[in-house]
């Protein structure tokens, strides 16, 4: 695997579109190639060399490509957005659509990410070590397809609406979430270490949520069936079910109803 | 203005009914000329097709129901907001492009002239601020009739002079082309919770049936004289079995003769008819019945068609078919847009998925194609996609492509996930014809122009017509034998001049042209119990007052304007 070094030496005065930075762009080429592709300030556009540093070479496939950027990329967006294979670590914060629409290998961001991040992602791991905002793993603006695959990993907090239209992969969140979790959710499972606000799983058709902490405001289309003993990304306790969200339509499996589950930490 | 010579190309021009021929074409002053003077600019089409700018006889570019799309789905224009080199703007939108993507879109696919299918009167307006933004192309738009309470009241009591008093006056305030029907009475039914699913179905409270109102219309139509026909989209539109509605309605125009001075024969346009043409009772036992809507059409010469070929992809509907919208929303359950426009016509919207792996998609894929293949008379049957309702128009290149090669067809039919049953439904497979150069000249130059009246103008290559030409990379001595390279020729023109003017060099825009929006103007007796009605109607139900009805001229700055006189 190769190593491909970006640091940024201009800080952009608005925000950057790095479509462009992920191992499948990158992929077989060099530094200096790297440097000319193109990124976005509003309508204008420059090249990525006008922002970073790059030092070393890309692999030939996306698979054998490690991106490595450092310096300030609170002012970026689209960072690894799109990518399929390879590694990339960011040690700063990144602004909205990082990780959006990814559908493999492992993107880990060090500092926090802004909103809309993790978009309709498809595979792969996203890890981010600080917090996330809004709509994390959600489906795109108007759009009806959320995250389908793959794991995400906030280890601080997240915002409000993240996971809606989720319909497959795992997102855990170790710290606390906002309103609106997993709306419209059609499968796939959320984990929230911390507590939650309000409207968990509104309008849920399928899946499973687990949350550890509290919930502020528990909907009403939920309805506890039992008790049971769980082992939850490593942690093993006693979990309360619930089933719903009752108000919605759920399909049938074998003459039974599918039901969303919900479990609370007792 | 330039002068211009263009040397040495294959020429498809079916008004001269030349086909394929060397022949040297000259420009001058926007009009093809007999020759130029030496100091004409010289462009090479040597192993080049030259054709006419072709014609979108159907698609819904401009007005409140696509800019719903617009504003409701904006994941479809999400990847596509960069700006490139060069004199374009911004191009957004990949089933409900922009205005301004949809100018530069048609352009560089060889057209010239596209028809907004569905105005809907009341907001004429809007429709006229888009097409105005439309660069490049001729634009006009036809208002809809079929439920329009108006028309409704006159043709239940035969009042064909009336009814036609009415339909200038909506032309003359809208700016509009013709007379557009779409779901004749069920749009309005479906104000009761109803629909018309036949032609025969009572539409409540005003007591008449879809075949009604459609006679009416057309006998309307050809009391004005008007350069198109009457434009239909049929009742029962996407159910199986719906093709014996398709003929029943087909039929309504045995007897009804045209009368125009524009060379115009058809007296009903029948849109879309991919959608109207299939067998079965249910979704299960779907099939094709291209067949046999295509032999009557093939027969009954005085009506044109329209394909509405299915192009596979994710797409957004959209209709003055209100029911309809709200059937195919309970069918995939996506967001559904709606809206009733008062005592005209209604509107909704639904995104769909042409997914190839669903069996049903891939048969409607099949019909489409089956529909264009079985036509005996090129002159009467137009390539569209009913854009965006069977995929977005600049899936035009591929549909020609599917056409013209059988192998390229073949390929895409045998790789369908359900293909045996997609093969059994349908004729498809049995059928070897590819469509010539020179027969695509007629299904979308020749023949939309002639039947949209403008035949004298447009569609052809002959002195003395406008200079709308295009240009392809397509050598016919030596037909591209792969499909990509058929699409990839007919979605990136080497020349398109507008009006004499160059305006896409090698695929790339140029220049914005001087684009103007077509509109009839019909002159009438003049008609004091309609003037009564309309300015009765206005005070009692219409929200806005009849003065801040019609469509200003700063709407509409540059005007093409058709007039007829039927007073």
């Amino acid at each position: 695997m190769s190593t491909i070094t970006l640091t940024v030496k201009k800080i952009p005065e608005i925000y950057l579109e790095c479509e462009s930075l992920n191992p499948d762009t990158f992929a077989g080429k060099n530094a200096e190639q790297i440097a000319k592709l193109p990124c976005y300030q509003g309508k204008a556009m420059s090249t990525l060399g006008d922002f970073f540093t790059i030092e070393g070479n890309a692999g030939a496939t996306a698979t054998d490509t490690q991106i490595v950027v450092n310096g300030d990329c609170s002012k970026m967006k689209y960072i690894g957005a799109k990518m399929t294979a390879g590694e990339m670590v960011v040690n700063s914060d990144c602004d909205m659509y990082t990780g959006s629409w990814m559908s493999g290998g492992k993107l880990l961001v060090k500092g926090s990410v802004h909103s809309f991040c993790g978009l309709a992602m498809k595979g792969g791991e996203f890890t981010v070590e600080g917090n996330a905002g809004n709509y994390l793993g959600a489906a795109y603006r108007g759009d009806w397809r959320g995250m389908s695959g793959g794991i995400l990993r906030v280890k601080g907090n997240a915002g409000s609406d993240i996971a809606s239209f989720m319909t497959g992969g795992e997102m855990i969140i170790e710290g606390s979430a906002d309103i609106h979790i997993g709306t419209h959710m059609d499968g796939g499972k959320i984990i929230i270490k911390g507590n939650v606000n309000r409207r968990l799983g509104g309008q849920l058709v399928k899946g499973e949520l687990y949350v550890f902490g509290n919930i502020n405001v528990m909907m009403p289309g939920y309805k506890k069936v039992s008790e049971v003993d769980l082992d939850v990304d490593g942690t093993k306790a006693k979990f309360a079910e619930y089933i719903g969200d009752l108000g919605e339509r759920h399909p049938k499996k074998k003459g039974e109803t599918v039901y969303g589950k919900l479990y609370k930490k007792l | 203005m330039s002068e211009y010579i263009i040397k040495n190309g294959h020429v498809f021009d079916p008004v001269q009914g030349i086909k394929g021929d060397k022949k040297d074409i000259a420009v001058k002053d926007g009009k093809i000329v007999d020759k130029v003077g030496s100091s004409a600019k010289v462009i090479d089409a040597k192993g080049k097709t030259i054709m006419a700018g072709a014609l979108d006889i159907h698609a819904h570019v401009a007005g409140p129901k696509v800019n719903a799309g617009r504003w409701y789905r904006p994941e479809d224009k999400h990847f596509d907001s960069h700006k490139v080199p060069g004199i374009t703007r911004i191009e957004g939108g990949k089933s409900i492009p922009t205005v301004f993507k949809t100018g530069y879109a048609y352009a560089r696919m060889g057209f010239t002239f596209a028809m907004e299918a569905a105005m809907p009167p009341l907001y004429a307006r809007h429709v006229h601020e888009e097409i105005h933004d439309t660069p490049i192309i001729d634009e006009g738009a036809l208002p809809v009739f079929g439920n329009n309470w108006f028309v409704m009241e006159y043709l239940k009591n035969q009042e064909i002079e009336n009814s036609a008093a009415y339909v200038a006056w909506i032309l003359r305030q809208t700016k509009g082309y013709g007379i557009k029907v779409v779901n004749p009475g069920g749009t309005e039914a479906w104000a009761w919770g109803l629909n018309c699913l036949s032609i025969h179905d009572n539409v409540p409270y005003f007591d008449i049936t879809p075949a009604e109102i459609i006679t009416g219309l057309m006998k309307t139509n050809e009391y004005l004289g008007l350069p198109h026909s009457m434009h239909i989209h049929q009742n029962n539109l996407g159910n199986p079995g719906n093709y014996t509605v398709t003929l029943d309605t087909l039929r309504l125009a045995e007897g009804v003769k045209a009368n125009n001075n524009f060379g115009r024969d058809q007296i009903m346009h029948s849109t879309h008819l991919q959608f109207h043409s299939y067998k079965g009772t249910n979704w299960g036992d779907f099939e094709s019945g291209a067949k046999e809507v295509m032999d009557y059409v093939n027969k009954q010469k005085n009506i044109t068609v329209d394909t509405g070929n299915v192009t596979l992809d994710e797409t957004t509907t959209m209709t003055a078919d209100g029911p309809f919208e709200h059937h195919l929303h309970g069918l995939n359950h996506l967001k559904w847009f709606n809206v009733d426009v008062e005592l005209e016509t209604a509107a909704g919207v639904v995104p769909y998925i042409y997914d190839p792996n669903i069996r049903v998609c891939a048969t409607q894929w099949a019909i489409g194609l089956e529909l264009a293949l079985y036509a005996k008379d090129p002159m009467r049957c137009f390539i569209t996609t009913d854009h965006p309702n069977a995929g977005p128009f600049t899936r035009y290149p591929r549909v020609y492509a599917w056409l013209m090669s059988k192998k390229y067809r073949d390929e895409r039919l045998n790789t369908f996930k359900h293909a045996d049953k997609v093969i059994s439904a349908t004729n498809l497979s049995g059928m070897d014809r590819e469509i010539s150069l020179y027969e695509l000249a007629q299904m979308t130059r020749a023949g939309p122009a002639k039947a949209l009246g403008l035949s004298k103008d447009y569609g052809g290559l002959k002195v003395g017509m406008n200079a709308d030409i295009a240009i392809y990379n397509i050598d016919p001595d030596n037909f591209p034998s792969a499909g990509a390279e058929i699409e990839k020729a007919f979605g990136n023109v080497a020349y398109l001049f507008k009006d004499g003017k160059i305006c896409v060099e090698n695929g790339k825009v140029v220049d914005m042209g001087n684009k103007h929006t077509f509109w009839v103007d019909a002159k009438v007796k003049e008609n004091k119990q309609v003037m009564h009605d309309i300015r009765e109607k206005f005070l009692k139900y219409y929200s806005v007052n009849e003065n801040n009805y019609p469509v200003p001229e700063s709407y509409a700055p540059h005007q093409h304007i058709i007039n007829v006189d039927a007073a």
